[in-house]
């Protein structure tokens, strides 16, 4: 098992206002799956993402990536865990302006202690995997929003983690860029990455193998 | 992330905003010029007077009224000391007793300090009048170029005669020859007798502007009653202290301890050394505020290039940066611009003083670049950890989040 959420709950601003955004959720996802969250807006898929991702700790509960609980750890060892096994795409792409197709590729790589050429070589093997070999020395702004979240996927790819989330990676793009960005992580997946799609829309969801529907912080289905 | 990877990105952030980062290294900048350029004056200052001061010779002493230790506004021609603030007591008696009763003295010497009016042929200048003794060639050690000075008889019959100094005759005179020419001295005539040989300008003060008259004279025309001040000269640089000692057993007989000071150059020397090392001090220390000024502009810029940079940071955090990594680029960047800052201060401080130099006397210490720059660098660090820190803690989640 990769990751099991375990009774996982989120309380936001407990002391003030509380918002329960997670209800003392379960959720399984084994190595090579490609799975869906969809949800409304609000429905807690988005923080349910950020849990699994170990960008957040729950406030109750359990989460085990690869077997350690990551719950406990603090920010510093989560922030190892990010850099080493776990890829991010996000709606708004979140590339860094002013800098190249190349180096925010690189970015990742960068926390990873690695000498600049195999950083190098590690970026441009992976920009050619998304289809943007010829495209390495471009800023953000020279590319299409196709083309950024290309290189955004290749920024998760980078470091081969073992587990890439992407978090509504469509939102932001016409239906035909949606379309190939969505066709790119279905082929990861088949080379075996495990990639988990957070979305509302079903269009985009139908892509996975597996879709877990959440409502009000609850999963209503799929959760296995 | 390596250092030069970080220093890199740092430069590349402020590269972009060209314009803050150098209105925001401007406080440095001044603050580091200032401290450079005060501590070069103050030093250069100090190597003056030290000079000055021994060049009136090691065997010079001063008796001056009350109770003083020195007065450093008092100063007279070149850091001379001429009139305490205390009232005068002494007399020629007084010189009379000291030339009788001393046996280590070799002259003694009146002398007072008046300003006047000079006037020739329609033209006036508005200069200091100082009444002298007829030996003060030897004691001053300084030569008259044209003409001669008074003599003793001239001084014995208090009579209206004097030596201009350089800028007076200049100014007076330009081309004329002024021997044997009258000005009028504060609306009394007087014969001039000779130019005295140029002593030079200091930062504003020029020495040279200067009338020498008998002090009988002086003390006649402007109507004193007491000489401010006699200038002594010992056999010796060995027999000052037994001088001094004389000088104070004879006055003690006509005149209170808290009337006169016997002060001699050495410790003239040490006591404007002190307070041109506390002015100096004082006058850096105001300098410095303009560092810690500075260092507030750093921190006020880095506050707003870490929430600038909001979900750049929290991008960095979800793919793998630490606290630490985050803290440590914005410290980096907010040390750049401390640092090169300093680097510009110190470049224009010592150009700065060179530039000075060439009119007053200036000296760049490597103590003094070492430390502005020892502490725009420590500014750097102490104002830029506040907003480095603010960027490390922020949570990933929210700094995505951010608009």
């Amino acid at each position: 098992m990769l990751l099991k959420l375990q009774n996982v709950s989120k309380v936001y601003r407990p002391d003030t206002y509380p918002i329960e955004a997670l209800k003392k959720v379960n959720l399984k996802i084994k190595k090579g799956e490609f799975v869906a969250i969809m949800g409304a807006s609000g429905s807690g898929k988005s923080t349910l993402m950020h849990i699994a991702g170990c960008l957040d700790v729950p406030t109750s509960g359990k989460v085990i990536f690869e077997g350690t609980d990551i719950s406990e750890l603090d920010e510093a060892s989560l922030a190892k865990i990010r850099n080493k096994k776990v890829g991010f795409v996000f709606q708004t792409f979140n590339l860094l302006p002013r800098t190249t197709a190349l180096e925010n590729v690189m970015l990742p790589l960068f926390y990873a202690k690695l000498s600049l050429q195999q950083m190098k070589n590690t970026a441009v093997k992976v920009l050619k995997a998304v289809g943007l070999g010829e495209r390495v020395s471009h800023f953000p702004n020279q590319l299409s929003g196709g083309e950024q979240q290309r290189v955004a996927i290749a920024r998760a790819l980078v470091t081969n983690p073992t587990i890439i989330f992407a978090d509504e990676p469509t939102g932001n793009l016409d239906t035909k860029s949606g379309e190939e960005i969505m066709k790119i992580l279905e082929k990861l997946n088949k080379k075996g990455h495990t990639i988990v799609v957070v979305t509302h829309e079903s269009h985009i969801a139908k892509f996975a193998k597996r879709i877990v529907k959440i409502k009000d912080g609850e999963i209503i289905n799929g959760s296995a | 992330m390596d250092l030069p990877e970080t220093i890199k990105v740092a430069l590349e952030a402020l590269r972009v905003n060209k314009t803050r980062s150098f209105l925001t290294m401007l406080g440095i900048i001044i603050g580091v010029t200032s401290v450079i350029l005060l501590i070069s004056i103050g030093t250069g200052l100090k190597t003056y007077i030290t000079e000055q001061l021994e060049g009136l010779g090691a065997d010079s002493l001063f008796v001056m009224p009350g109770e003083i230790h020195f007065e450093p506004g008092g100063g007279g021609g070149g850091g001379v000391p001429g009139a305490g603030v205390a009232a005068s007591k002494f007399t020629f008696d007084h010189i009379n007793d000291l030339k009788r009763g001393a046996e280590t003295i070799k002259t003694v010497m009146a002398y007072t300090e008046n300003n006047g009016t000079m006037r020739y042929k329609g033209k006036s200048h508005i200069t200091q009048v100082a009444g002298v003794g007829p030996d003060y060639q030897e004691v001053r050690d300084q030569k008259v170029v044209l003409g001669s000075f008074f003599t003793t008889s001239q001084y014995n019959a208090a009579k209206k005669v004097a030596v201009l100094g350089k800028t007076v005759a200049d100014d007076l005179f330009a081309q004329e020859n002024p021997i044997g020419k009258k000005i009028t001295v504060s609306d009394q005539r007087y014969a001039v007798l000779g130019v005295l040989e140029e002593k030079g300008a200091f930062g504003g003060l020029d020495m040279d502007d200067q009338v020498f008259v008998p002090a009988t004279t002086a003390m006649r025309q402007f109507d004193m009653e007491y000489i401010m001040s006699l200038w002594v000269q010992s056999q010796s640089s060995e027999t000052i202290s037994q001088t001094k000692e004389e000088i104070e057993k004879i006055l003690l007989k006509t005149l209170d301890d808290d009337e006169f000071s016997v002060l001699d150059t050495k410790s003239i020397l040490g006591v404007i050394s002190s307070v041109l090392g506390t002015l100096t001090a004082a006058l850096s220390g105001i300098a410095a505020i303009s560092l810690v000024v500075g260092g507030i502009g750093i921190m006020n810029i880095m506050f707003v290039s870490v929430t600038e940079r909001t979900r750049e940071i929290g991008l960095r955090k979800a793919v793998g940066a630490t606290p630490q990594n985050i803290l440590i680029q914005f410290l980096i960047e907010a040390m750049v611009l401390s640092f090169f800052g300093g680097l510009i201060g110190i470049l224009i401080g010592v150009g700065g003083s060179l530039l000075i130099g060439r009119f007053f006397t200036t000296t760049v210490t490597p103590w003094s670049v070492a430390l502005a720059f020892g502490v725009s660098a420590l500014i750097g660090i102490i104002f830029g950890v506040t907003p480095a820190a603010k960027a490390a803690k922020l949570n990933p989640i929210d700094a995505l989040r951010y608009e």
